[in-house]
C-alpha cells in the first residue's frame, strides 16, 4: 500500500507542484485563480460600460447619430473573425488536452494570425476616424448640434476599443510564448494549464467585443 | 473533478450559432423598433456570450465554483451601474 502511494507520488511528482494533493486540485486551483482575475477584468472594463450606459442615456439621439459614423461591415467582419480566433483557440485547447501537437501548435498560430488580423481591421478603423477629424482634440469636428456628445461617445469608442486592443495584443503575446513551450513539447495531457488558462484570457476578451459590437456600431442603424 | 475533453465538432457548432447570432443582431439593428432594439442588441450579445462561457471556456464542465466566481464579478458590475444610474436617472425631479 504504501509502496504504491510512493509510486503514485512518484509518477505524478512533474505533474503537480508538492502543495497540492494531486494534478485534478492543482488544474481546479489555478482555474479559479484564473476566474478570480476575469472578474476583476470584469470591473477593468465595467467602469467604462457603466459611463457608456450613462452618456448614453443623457445623450440617446448623439449616440445614434454618432454611431453611424462607425463602418458597420468593418465592423461585422471584425465581430467574426474574433469568434473565429475563439474557435481555433479552443482547438488548441483541445490538442493540448489530448496531446495532440497539430491542432495544439496550429490552433495557437492560427489564433494569433486571426488576432492580428482583428488588430490590422481595427487600427485601419482608427485611421478612418483620424481622416474623418472624429478622434477626440484640437482637430475634432462632428455637425452640430451634437458636436459635444458625439465627442463623449467617441471618447468612450477609442477607450474602450482601445483598452480591448491593448487586451489583444497582451494575449497575442501570451500565445507566442505558449507556441514556443508547446514547440519545445512542455504540455502533455496531464499538464497544460497555462493553454487552458490563457484559452479563458482569449475567449473573456471575445467576450468583451460581443458587447462591444452592438454597443458601438448598432445603435443607431435604424435610423439611417 | 475530472477534465472534461469537449470534441471539436461541438465547438465547431457553436462557432456556427455565434456567427448566425451576429449576422442576425446586425440585421435585426436596421429594423425600427424604437426601444426595443436596444432590448435585443444587448438580450443577443448576452446569449453569444454565455455561449462562449459555456463552452468555450469550459463553464458547463467546471465546478459550480468557477460560476459563482463570475456570478460574483457580474454581481459587482450590477451595483457598480445600478448604483451610478440610481443617481443620474433621479437628478431631474428638484
Amino acid at each position: 500500500m504504501a509502496e504504491t502511494l510512493a509510486a503514485d507520488q512518484h509518477a505524478s511528482a512533474a505533474a503537480h507542484a508538492h502543495q497540492f494533493n494531486d494534478v485534478e486540485q492543482q488544474r481546479d486551483a489555478t482555474t479559479m485563480g484564473m476566474w478570480v482575475f476575469l472578474a476583476t477584468e470584469v470591473m477593468f472594463f465595467g467602469g467604462l460600460f457603466a459611463s457608456y450606459v450613462v452618456y448614453r442615456v443623457m445623450y440617446p439621439a448623439a449616440f445614434a447619430v454618432a454611431s453611424q459614423a462607425l463602418d458597420i461591415k468593418l465592423g461585422t467582419l471584425n465581430t467574426g473573425v474574433l469568434l473565429l480566433s475563439s474557435f481555433t483557440m479552443a482547438v488548441a485547447v483541445f490538442g493540448s488536452q489530448t496531446g495532440r501537437r497539430r491542432p495544439l501548435i496550429g490552433g495557437l498560430a492560427l489564433t494569433i494570425l486571426l488576432g492580428l488580423a482583428f488588430l490590422a481591421i481595427k487600427f485601419y478603423e482608427y485611421y478612418q476616424k483620424y481622416v474623418e477629424h472624429h478622434v477626440p482634440g484640437p482637430s475634432f469636428s462632428f455637425p452640430a448640434p451634437y458636436t459635444q456628445p458625439a465627442k463623449m461617445y467617441f471618447t468612450l469608442y477609442f477607450a474602450m476599443t482601445g483598452l480591448h486592443a491593448a487586451h489583444m495584443i497582451v494575449g497575442c503575446g501570451l500565445l507566442t510564448a505558449l507556441i514556443m513551450m508547446a514547440w519545445r513539447g512542455r504540455f502533455t495531457p496531464e499538464y497544460h494549464s497555462p493553454v487552458e488558462l490563457s484559452g479563458l484570457y482569449w475567449h473573456f476578451v471575445d467576450i468583451i467585443w460581443i458587447f462591444l459590437y452592438p454597443l458601438l456600431y448598432l445603435i443607431g442603424r435604424h435610423l439611417e | 473533478m475530472p477534465e472534461t475533453i469537449v470534441p471539436v465538432k461541438v465547438y465547431a457548432k457553436v462557432l456556427g450559432a455565434l456567427l448566425v447570432l451576429t449576422a442576425a443582431t446586425c440585421a435585426i439593428s436596421f429594423i425600427d423598433m424604437g426601444k426595443l432594439n436596444a432590448v435585443a442588441a444587448v438580450v443577443i450579445a448576452f446569449i453569444k456570450a454565455s455561449l462562449v462561457a459555456a463552452i468555450f471556456m469550459h463553464l458547463r464542465y467546471s465546478r459550480s465554483l468557477m460560476r459563482i466566481v463570475l456570478a460574483a464579478g457580474l454581481f459587482w458590475l450590477g451595483i457598480l451601474i445600478a448604483l451610478t444610474m440610481g443617481d443620474y436617472l433621479t437628478r431631474g425631479w428638484q
